[in-house]
């Protein structure tokens, strides 16, 4: 898809949500949730583009949630929390890549897991700190210095996510048009050719992981300021599980995928979880299942073979040109 | 030391035991982790979803039998007919219907079907055994107690964690290393592990060994959660924690190492549950913390071979 189609696309998709969430006022939080995981999800894909899957990355989001739980009394302003918040995912980003550098296919996603079991355990169980379970609440903060309440705090945070996500999906996109980006497609398909070429490989995945944490550090942050409320559950492995769900079905292989994705799944989780809440993880898996046998291309695939009337022929994971 | 080890000795006794035991249904799931990577190349995500199937097929195994009125002997072979239909049933299942689609795929999609798999286990074991603890000690009991000696201290500790958990580890490890080294089918197992396509040209069936040997590592996990489940209690969540130590004790013998395999649960079994007695809070953080430290200083794990690398 070119970069003007995708980007008037955007807009139309950006339009249909505003339309939304003035349509419903309870959607605008919903909408707002789902863009923060878009935000996450984007990570997930830029380290789809060199063959890496993270089992983990809602290790990040957590992290910038708490972050901003634990900053919240202290710098009771959006304007601030948000990029510390952020800020702190991105360093998490930079410690666990350091470590998970070394490390490709089974080992990178399960590690990625690992790390993120350990964060939640350590939520959970250092009760005194982060209250476990029960989590953590944020008082309301202000936004440049005004108080501002309900709706209106709302509207504030709903526009935030919309213009990150617009925002990191061009970086991410000038990002994959980089030399740097193109070395990640490099690592996928044979990393010891990258390295005789003198690019050096390990830190090119780096570079991608941690902009996939400060995106996640993004997303988390902004769960944790719209629902005011963070618990240790951010951070489960099923969280992550949802992220890599939300990339795959959206689409590997573009940066809407990633927003259409997280979209399509909030609404379908807000209004079917609830009656099937036992068998939901057995439904995103058999769904996962699916689209990764037979229709390999995503959300965005579909939409994609629509518009062109012709099936597509990129699989999960793979930039169709 | 002595004032702290005459107050603390028998916590260290109790650690060292419960560690043994643990120690044992954790080797019984990597070492089937390792075989099945080793065949088929993939790293199975839901391979500790079937240790807990084994874990909850055979508690209800036991309560069925225990409802018939069976004689309570009949306990310990039940555990492991439980596992042994776990692994029969679900195994082939698996290796033909999902894994057999993806083979020669990139790692990362075979990676995600696993995923996916362990996702729909998870809560098919929710919605057949409901999210209480599900536990049945029948055969814990059958076998009582004995006392061992501990320092000046004696402490009774269950026959069944002492002698019979340890005891089908060790003759799985060592039953492991008589069938690859001194059987045929051992032995055509290690050759399509080194070299699927060299195999095939001999005339073995790597389509067949493979679901054979998925059908094995699948019955070594579920043998693994049937073992453990009159010892502990099987929740939801069972099946990722258990899936995460697993690959931790994987990871530290290094992919592959079977009886390095063994010595990395023993480690990361007795850092477990000495953290149960003395720091609770860091229970789940220890072994990852082993796991960590040990790939810190040996990538490859501890008695792996760094690969070389293909150009």
């Amino acid at each position: 898809m070119s970069a003007r189609n995708e980007f008037l696309l955007g807009l139309l998709g950006a339009a249909l949500l505003v339309l939304l969430a003035l349509s419903a006022p309870w959607l605008r939080f919903v909408l707002t949730v789902a863009l923060a995981k878009g935000l996450a999800v984007l990570g997930i894909l830029l380290l789809l583009r060199a063959g890496q899957v993270s089992f983990g990355h809602a290790l990040f989001v957590a992290l910038a949630a708490y972050a901003a739980a634990f900053l919240a009394p202290l710098l009771p302003e959006v304007a601030l929390l948000l990029p510390a918040a952020a800020l702190v995912a991105a360093l998490g980003g930079l410690v666990a890549g350091l470590f998970v550098m070394r490390y490709r296919d089974i080992f990178f996603g399960m590690l990625n897991l690992a790390l993120s079991m350990v964060f939640y355990s350590l939520l959970e169980k250092l009760y005194g700190l982060t209250h476990g379970t029960d989590g953590i609440r944020l008082p309301l903060p202000r936004v440049l210095g005004l108080t501002l309440e309900g709706a209106a705090y709302e509207w504030v945070l709903f526009a935030l996510a919309l213009s990150f996500a617009f925002g990191f999906a061009a970086l991410v996109r000038l990002w994959l048009a980089a030399p740097l980006g193109q070395a990640l497609s490099g690592i996928k398909t044979r990393e010891a050719r990258l390295e005789f070429m003198g690019v050096p490989a390990r830190r090119v995945l780096l570079a991608a992981y941690i902009l996939s944490a400060l995106m996640a550090g993004c997303g988390g942050a902004l769960v944790a300021l719209t629902s005011r409320h963070v618990t240790p559950a951010l951070a489960y492995w099923t969280a992550s599980g949802e992220l890599v769900f939300i990339a795959i079905l959206g689409g590997a292989g573009s940066v809407l995928g990633a927003f259409l994705g997280a979209v399509v799944y909030e609404l379908t989780r807000v209004y079917a979880a609830a009656t099937i809440a036992d068998a939901w993880q057995l439904i995103l898996g058999t769904v996962l299942l699916l689209v990764i046998l037979f229709a390999p291309g995503g959300l965005v695939g579909m939409l994609r073979g629509l518009l062109h009337r012709r099936p597509t022929p990129a699989k999960a994971g793979e930039r169709p040109a | 030391m002595t004032g702290w080890f005459s107050e603390n000795g028998l916590l260290l006794g109790l650690a060292l035991l419960d560690g043994l035991a643990s120690a044992a249904a954790i080797f019984m799931v990597a070492v089937g982790l390792n075989l099945v990577f080793g065949v088929l190349r993939i790293l199975n995500v839901a391979h500790g979803s079937l240790y807990a199937i084994g874990g909850y097929g055979a508690a209800s195994l036991a309560a069925a039998m225990a409802a018939m009125g069976l004689p309570g002997w009949l306990s310990l072979p039940a555990l492991v007919v439980a596992a042994a239909l776990a692994g029969v049933l679900l195994g082939p299942l698996i290796e033909r219907l999902l894994l057999r689609r993806v083979e020669g795929q990139e790692p990362v999609l075979q990676l995600l079907v696993t995923f996916a798999l362990f996702m729909i286990l998870e809560d098919v074991q929710k919605l057949l055994w409901g999210v209480q603890p599900v536990s049945n000690d029948a055969a814990m009991r059958l076998l009582g107690t004995v006392d061992v000696p501990f320092g000046q201290d004696v402490i009774p500790y269950t026959a069944y964690q002492l002698f019979v958990l340890p005891g089908v580890a060790v003759a799985t490890l060592l039953g492991l290393a008589w069938f690859t080294r001194r059987t045929l089918a051992g032995r055509i197992i290690v050759a399509v592990t080194e070299d699927r396509e060299a195999a095939a040209s001999q005339g073995i069936d790597s389509s067949k060994v493979m679901m054979l040997t998925f059908t094995a590592g699948a019955a070594l996990a579920a043998l693994g959660g049937a073992l453990a489940s009159p010892v502990s209690a099987m929740v939801p969540g069972v099946g990722a924690s258990t899936i995460v130590l697993s690959f931790a004790v994987v990871a530290t013998a290094g992919l592959g190492q079977v009886e390095g395999a063994a010595l990395a649960a023993l480690l990361i079994g007795l850092g477990r549950s000495i953290a149960v007695y003395f720091e609770p809070e860091l229970e789940v953080v220890v072994p990852y913390l082993i796991m960590v430290a040990v790939l810190l200083v040996r990538p490859q794990g501890l008695f792996g071979v760094p690969e070389t690398r293909r150009i």
